[in-house]
C-alpha cells in the first residue's frame, strides 16, 4: 500500500542523522526515522494537553476553543497547570514537535539526494513561531506575551496587541513583511500560470518550452528570470516574508513601546528639512 | 552535499541573445543587455519587450493616473517640492466626501481622484488584454491573464463596486501611502474587525498558503537543481528523477504528493482565491454585514473572554478622570484635521512638534486612548506644555492662511480657546516621541 510505481527503487536504508538503523524504515508512504518517533510523540501529548484543556473550558465548539498562556504575574516562571501551565507545556512540545519534523525533512532530504533547502524553508517558519511564543515573551519578561492557542483568540491576539501600538500598518517591518506576502504570492500566480499554460496550450497546440516560457515574460514586460530563476526568487520571497513577520513583531514591545505611527517622527525631522 | 545549495549561478555562460519565437517581430524592441548582476540570480538577459497598442494605451494611462495623483499631492503641500518628498507618505488624493454619492464631483471635490481612478482602472484592462492576446500569439494557455483577473476583481471591488452598491464614492480606498493603510484600519475599525469577516479569513488563508507553497515548491525545486528540477515542463511530458524525487520527498514527508504539473495547479489557485474571497469579503462589508464581531457573535464563533479575563473598568466611567482631556462631559468628536503649515518656521520651536503635524487621523484617536489606558500613564501624565503649546498656537491664524484647496470640506474651526485648547495639546503630547 502506498507505494508509487518507481518508488520501490528510492526506498534504501541509510542517511539517518541520529540512531543508525533505528527506525529507518516506512510506515505505509510515511518515512519513519528517529526523528518521526520524536514527532508523534511531541504531537500526540501537545494534542492531549489541548485536548485537556479544552475539557476545563466550556465550550467544545472548535472555532471558540482556547488555550491561554500565563497570567503576565506569573513573569518567566511556570505556572500551575490550571493557570496557563498546560499552555508552556503545549509550547514545548510544539517546538520539540516542529523541530522533529525539520530534522527528518532533512534526512529525507538526504535519502533522496537532494538540497537542504526545504528544512531550511521550514525553519524559518519555526523560527517566526518561537519568536511569537519564546524570544519576545522572555525579551518582555512574561509568558503571558505569547499568544493564545485557538482559532479566533489568537486572532483577538493579534487584533489587540496591533492596536496597543494604535496602527500596526505603520510599523516599518510589518509593511515590509505584508510586501514579500503579496508579492510571493503575485509571483506564485504568474509562475503557476506559466507552467500552466506552456504544459496546456489550446487544443491541437504542442507542449511549450523554455523558448516560449522565456517568450512570453519578454513579450511581457521585457524580462524572464528563467526556470532557475523563478524559484530562487520565489523562495526568497517567501522566506523574506516569514523573517520580516518575526521581526515587526519582535521590536513591538522590546524596542518600541509607543504608537508606530510617531515612529515616523525622524523622517519629519530629518535636519535636511527642519 | 552541502556544498552545493543552488543559491546563486556560480558559472555565467556569455553568448548570443535567446531569440524568442518568431511571432510578431516587428513589434519587438530590437536591443537586448546582458546584466551580470542579474546572471547570478535568474537569466542575465533583458529584453526584446512587445510594444504594441494595447501596452502602450496602457503605459499612457498608468502615466496619466500617476501624474494626477503625484500633481494633487504636490498641490496639497502648496507645490513645495521639499515639503512634497517630506509629507509624501502621508499625501493623499481622497475620492469625494460622502455627500457627493455617486455624482460627478467638481475636481477639488474628489473630482481628480475620480479621474485618477478611471485611468488607472482602463490602464489595468488594456494590460489584461495584452497579457491575454500575448499568451493567445504565443499559442499558450491564457492561465497568467484570468490570475491577474482576479487581482483586477478585487481592485474594482475596493474602487467601484462596492462604492457603487453603497451609494457613494466616498465609501472608496484613497490613494497615498499611508492614507490607503489608514483607510483599511478605519475600514475593518468601522464593521467590527475584519478579522472576524470569514472571507477575510480565507483570503488570509489563501495568502499565507500561497508563501507556504511557494517555500515548499522553490525549495523542492532548488534542492534538485543538481539534476535538472527546473526543467519542469519536461519533467511533466516525462518524469525524471527530479520529479520522482520531489514527489517521494512529499510522500514520506507528509503521505502526500503533488506532481510537477499538479503543484503549479495548486500554486496557481491558492494565488488565485486570495484575491477573489478578499473581494467577496470587501464587497459583503457594509452591503450584507454591518458589524462582522456581531455576525460572529450570532453564528457562534465569536469567543467570549468574561470567564477568562478580570473585567476592567472603563477608565471613563471613573469619576477621577473627569478632569483628563477626552473624558466625558469634553467631547472630543470636534477634533479637526491639523491644516497643512507650508513654510517652516527658522525657529522651530521643539523637535517632534512638527511631525506631528502631519501624523493626523491616528493621533486624535491615538491620544486619547493613551490617556484612557492605565499603561500609558507614564506618557499621558507628564506635564507637556513645553512641546504641544506651539502646536496650538499655531493652529487659529494657520488655518485660515494655509488651507490648501483640494482638501475635503472642512467644517469651520472650533473656537480656539474653548474646544481646541483642552483636548489638542494633549493629542501630541501623548505621541511626542523622545527624538535624539
Amino acid at each position: 500500500m502506498g507505494l508509487l510505481s518507481f518508488e520501490r527503487r528510492y526506498r534504501v536504508r541509510g542517511g539517518t542523522l541520529l540512531g543508525g538503523d533505528l527506525f529507518d524504515f516506512w510506515v505505509g508512504p510515511f518515512y519513519v526515522g528517529l526523528f518521526g518517533v520524536t514527532t508523534i510523540f511531541f504531537t500526540i501529548v501537545g494534542t492531549a494537553l489541548i485536548l485537556w484543556e479544552a475539557s476545563r473550558g466550556d465550550t467544545w465548539n472548535p472555532w471558540l476553543i482556547n488555550i491561554q498562556p500565563p497570567p503576565i504575574e506569573y513573569g518567566l516562571a511556570f505556572a500551575p497547570l490550571d493557570q496557563g501551565g498546560i499552555w508552556q507545556l503545549v509550547t514545548i512540545c510544539a517546538i520539540g514537535a516542529f523541530g522533529s519534523w525539520a530534522l527528518r525533512q532533512a534526512e529525507i532530504s538526504r535519502k533522496l539526494g537532494m538540497g537542504y533547502h526545504v528544512p531550511i524553508a521550514y525553519g524559518v517558519a519555526v523560527f517566526a513561531y518561537v519568536t511569537l511564543v519564546v524570544i519576545r515573551p522572555v525579551m518582555l519578561g512574561a509568558w503571558g506575551h505569547g499568544f493564545p492557542y485557538g482559532i479566533f483568540s489568537h486572532l483577538d491576539w493579534v487584533s489587540n496587541v496591533g492596536y496597543q501600538y494604535l496602527h500596526f500598518h505603520y510599523n516599518p517591518a510589518h509593511m515590509i513583511a505584508v510586501s514579500f506576502f503579496f508579492t510571493t504570492t503575485l509571483a506564485l500566480s504568474l509562475h503557476g500560470g506559466l507552467i500552466l499554460s506552456a504544459v496546456n496550450p489550446p487544443k491541437g497546440e504542442k507542449v511549450k518550452t523554455a523558448e516560449y516560457e522565456d517568450g512570453f515574460f519578454r513579450d511581457h514586460i521585457g524580462y524572464s528570470i528563467g526556470a532557475l530563476g523563478i524559484h530562487r526568487l520565489g523562495l526568497f520571497l517567501a522566506l523574506s516574508a516569514g523573517i520580516w513577520s518575526a521581526i515587526c513583531i519582535l521590536i513591538s514591545g522590546p524596542m518600541w513601546t509607543k504608537g508606530w505611527p510617531e515612529w515616523w517622527d525622524w523622517w519629519l525631522n530629518l535636519p535636511v528639512w527642519s | 552535499m552541502a556544498r552545493y545549495q543552488n543559491i546563486f549561478t556560480q558559472i555565467q555562460v556569455v553568448g548570443p541573445p535567446d531569440t524568442p519565437p518568431p511571432i510578431d517581430p516587428d513589434f519587438r524592441t530590437k536591443k537586448t543587455r546582458m546584466s551580470r548582476l542579474l546572471g547570478w540570480f535568474g537569466n542575465p538577459q533583458i529584453g526584446p519587450v512587445y510594444l504594441g497598442y494595447t501596452g502602450l494605451a496602457s503605459a499612457i494611462s498608468f502615466f496619466i493616473a500617476f501624474e494626477i495623483i503625484g500633481l494633487n499631492m504636490l498641490a496639497s503641500v502648496d507645490w513645495d517640492v521639499v515639503q512634497f518628498i517630506r509629507q509624501l507618505p502621508w499625501l493623499a488624493l481622497e475620492p469625494p466626501p460622502p455627500s457627493a454619492g455617486l455624482s460627478i464631483p467638481t475636481l477639488q471635490e474628489g473630482g481628480w481622484w475620480l479621474m485618477a481612478g478611471f485611468f488607472l482602472t482602463a490602464s489595468v484592462i488594456l494590460w489584461w488584454i495584452r497579457t491575454y492576446r500575448r499568451a493567445r500569439a504565443l499559442k499558450m494557455g491564457t492561465h497568467v491573464a484570468w490570475a491577474f483577473a482576479s487581482a483586477i476583481w478585487l481592485y474594482l471591488v475596493l474602487g467601484f463596486i462596492r462604492p457603487l452598491l453603497m451609494g457613494s464614492w466616498g465609501e472608496a480606498v484613497p490613494f497615498g501611502i499611508f492614507p490607503h493603510l489608514d483607510w483599511t484600519a478605519a475600514f475593518s475599525v468601522r464593521y467590527g474587525n475584519l478579522f472576524y469577516n470569514p472571507f477575510h479569513c480565507l483570503s488570509i488563508v489563501f495568502l499565507y498558503g500561497s508563501t507556504l507553497l511557494f517555500a515548499m515548491h522553490g525549495a523542492t525545486v532548488l534542492a534538485l537543481g543538481h539534476v535538472g528540477g527546473e526543467r519542469e515542463v519536461s519533467q511533466v511530458v516525462d518524469r525524471g528523477t527530479a520529479a520522482e524525487r520531489g514527489a517521494l520527498f512529499w510522500r514520506w514527508t507528509m503521505g502526500f504528493n503533488a506532481t510537477f504539473e499538479s503543484i503549479h495547479r495548486w500554486a496557481w489557485w491558492f494565488a488565485v482565491l486570495t484575491p477573489l474571497t478578499g473581494g467577496i469579503g470587501i464587497l459583503l462589508t457594509g452591503t450584507a454585514v454591518d458589524n462582522w464581531y456581531q455576525w460572529a457573535v450570532e453564528h457562534d464563533f465569536a469567543p467570549a473572554y468574561e470567564e477568562s479575563y478580570e473585567v476592567v473598568p472603563d477608565p471613563v466611567d471613573d469619576p477621577a478622570n473627569e478632569d483628563l482631556p477626552g473624558m466625558r462631559g469634553e467631547s472630543t468628536a470636534q477634533w479637526e484635521p491639523t491644516p497643512y503649515v507650508p513654510a517652516e518656521e527658522p525657529e522651530a520651536p521643539e523637535d517632534g512638534a512638527d511631525g506631528a503635524a502631519a501624523v493626523e487621523g491616528v493621533d486624535a484617536e491615538g491620544g486619547e486612548d493613551a490617556a484612557a489606558d492605565p499603561a500609558s500613564e507614564g506618557t499621558s501624565g507628564q506635564p507637556e506644555t513645553g512641546a504641544a503649546a506651539p502646536e496650538s498656537e499655531r493652529l487659529p491664524d494657520e488655518a485660515a492662511a494655509a488651507e490648501p484647496e483640494g482638501a475635503a470640506p472642512e467644517p469651520e474651526p472650533p473656537a480656539p480657546s474653548e474646544t481646541a485648547a483642552p483636548s489638542e495639546p494633549e493629542a501630541p503630547s501623548a505621541m511626542t516621541p523622545e527624538q535624539p
